[in-house]
């Protein structure tokens, strides 16, 4: 069954639209990749579904329901949680205040799903008293990460996790959010390690100037020449 | 010499925590809603007001009468904020500091309008002060200065403990990561005003009770208020704290070396060179 649909959407920040027609799928067990050249529109179009930038056109489908330009809020409260590409913790509150004021929304004890983060990323646990600010750039995005499930997210999007980190903190990145996954929780991705990324998704899109240009599953869109020469470096 | 010293050192204690007050409420508002408040200085004056209002009329003492001012403070602060400031919020900054400051001329005008213009005290007759050695306190001061302990520690607990306290903070870290966290934006930022007029209204009573009350009393505080808050980096609560403790003594012990009514511009002076070479604000680290 499909959890996120978007279809033909506009939008854009001010007069000129930077998403012109995008067309979406997320299903409810699946690593879902966008790739795509810097400025293509991809943060955008997560924005977009998020409610963070106003749809003109076109609308937004989660779980058969129309969520097409809703807050935030309400975006948390269904069950849809999405850590930004950057300024995604909040630095001077310490890692364990982040994870709990990612569970804001719910009322009730939140320990099990504390319990549950830490078992995803156990360094979190260890440092839960450091502030989020002075740690370094994969610590924090697993800070990220963990603030976004702490809602027991059906879906969580993901803006470029993987930016700015060692190639072992990359692959090992990969292999929580594949873990994340197999939770249960669909994943929509935009990622810059194209191939990485191709190569753990059920299917991916590539957008360029704000509209798809290709859409398949991953290794068909690996093994695609156009889209390797176009979009994957070669 | 060092008797003069300790002396100006202890006044300026006593100025830094009513100093505090008003600034930790300040720089909370900067935080959350980036903006300077300028009427942060009348909030205070009100408060004082709101306390005269039941010492005379309830014939409390003045102790009694400060949380019912604060409880009116902070339910002032939150009206201010539904009526004037809510509506302007998505516009620029510099509007709602402008409206800010007409807020503040029209909170002036209706203490003289109720109050009239001229000094009043909460109560009449003399304290005798104790006598440390060479060194004279005010009982008064005392209270005043463990009451606004009491109030900086409550402060901390709300911040560091509850849920709304670490929502506040979230907010002025990051705004737009706390809309996507799902964090309610509108009850943290009445919360926000809330505590800040309490705040600004306990600072306004100790210093009625530390000196007299008059329309400008709080104007007249609000530069060495933003000048803590800016020391103590501003949007950060603990150093508004050190901010204006820091700042209180400063004023008190310049008298030192030049006049008494050199005190709001040594304040200036420290804003200034904070500004200058350390516009994060003196203290290391983001607490
Ligand atoms: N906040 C913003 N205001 C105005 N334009 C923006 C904003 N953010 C991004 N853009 C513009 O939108 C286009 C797409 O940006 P973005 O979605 O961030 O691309 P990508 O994530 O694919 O690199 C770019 O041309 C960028 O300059
Ligand atoms: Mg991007």
């Amino acid at each position: 069954m499909s959890l996120l649909t978007a279809q033909n959407v506009y939008a854009g920040y001010g007069e000129a639209d930077i998403l012109q027609g995008i067309n979406l799928q997320v299903g409810g067990d699946e690593i879902v990749v966008i790739v795509g050249p810097n400025g293509a529109g991809k943060s955008t179009a997560m924005k977009a579904i998020f409610g963070l930038v106003p749809i003109r056109q076109g609308h937004i489908e989660y779980v058969g329901e129309d969520i097409t330009n809703q807050p935030p809020e309400r975006m948390v409260a269904r069950g849809i949680a999405y850590v930004p590409q950057e300024a995604n913790v909040f630095p001077s509150l310490s890692v364990l205040e982040n994870l709990e004021l990612g569970a804001y929304s719910i009322s009730g004890d939140i320990t099990p799903r504390l319990e549950k983060v830490y078992e995803i990323f156990p360094r979190l646990r260890e440092r839960r008293q450091q502030q989020a600010g002075v740690m370094s750039g994969g610590e924090r995005q697993m800070v990220a990460m963990g603030r976004a499930l702490m809602i027991e997210p059906r879906l969580l999007m993901l803006d470029e996790p993987t930016a700015g980190l060692s190639p072992r903190l990359i692959d090992e990145t990969f292999e929580r959010i594949r873990e994340i996954n197999a939770l249960g929780i669909g994943v929509l991705m935009v990622e810059q390690n194209a191939r990485q990324a191709l190569g753990i998704a059920n299917r991916g899109y590539v957008l360029a100037g704000g509209a798809n240009r290709h859409e398949d599953t991953g290794p068909a869109l690996l093994a695609d020449p156009d889209v390797a020469t176009m979009f994957l470096g070669g | 010499m060092w008797i003069e010293v300790t002396q100006l050192f202890l006044n300026g204690l006593l100025l830094g925590s009513i100093l505090a007050l008003g600034a930790v409420g300040a720089t909370m508002i900067f935080g959350v809603l980036r903006f300077a408040h300028f009427a942060h200085g009348d909030l205070m004056t009100m408060g004082a007001y709101f306390a005269l209002l039941v010492v005379v009329g309830l014939n409390l003492p003045v102790m009694v009468a400060l949380p019912i001012a604060m409880l009116m403070t902070a339910a002032l602060a939150v009206g201010i904020d539904q009526v004037v400031y809510r509506r302007i919020r998505r516009v620029q900054p510099v509007i709602l500091l402008i409206s800010s400051f007409a807020t503040a001329l029209i909170l002036r005008a209706v203490v003289q309008m109720i109050w009239g213009s001229s000094n009043q005290v909460y109560a009449t007759g003399i304290q005798l002060p104790w006598r440390l050695g060479p060194l004279t306190i005010k009982p008064d001061h005392v209270l005043i200065f463990c009451t606004a302990t009491l109030l900086v520690i409550a402060v901390h607990l709300f911040l560091s403990r509850t849920r709304m306290g670490k929502a506040m903070r979230a907010m002025s870290d990051n705004m737009n990561l706390a809309l996507i966290t799902g964090i309610p934006a509108d009850r943290v930022i009445m919360w926000t005003w809330a505590i800040g007029g309490a705040l600004a209204a306990a600072a306004g009573v100790f210093l009625g009770m530390d000196t007299r009350l008059h329309p400008v009393m709080g104007w007249t505080l609000l530069l060495p208020v933003f000048a803590a808050t800016i020391v103590g980096g501003i949007g950060r609560p603990y150093g508004a704290i050190f901010g204006g403790l820091l700042i209180g003594c400063a004023m008190e012990l310049s008298t030192l070396i030049i006049p008494g009514a050199y005190k709001p511009a040594v304040a200036f002076a420290i804003m200034i060179l904070t500004l200058i070479f350390r516009p994060q604000g003196i203290i290391k680290g983001a607490l």
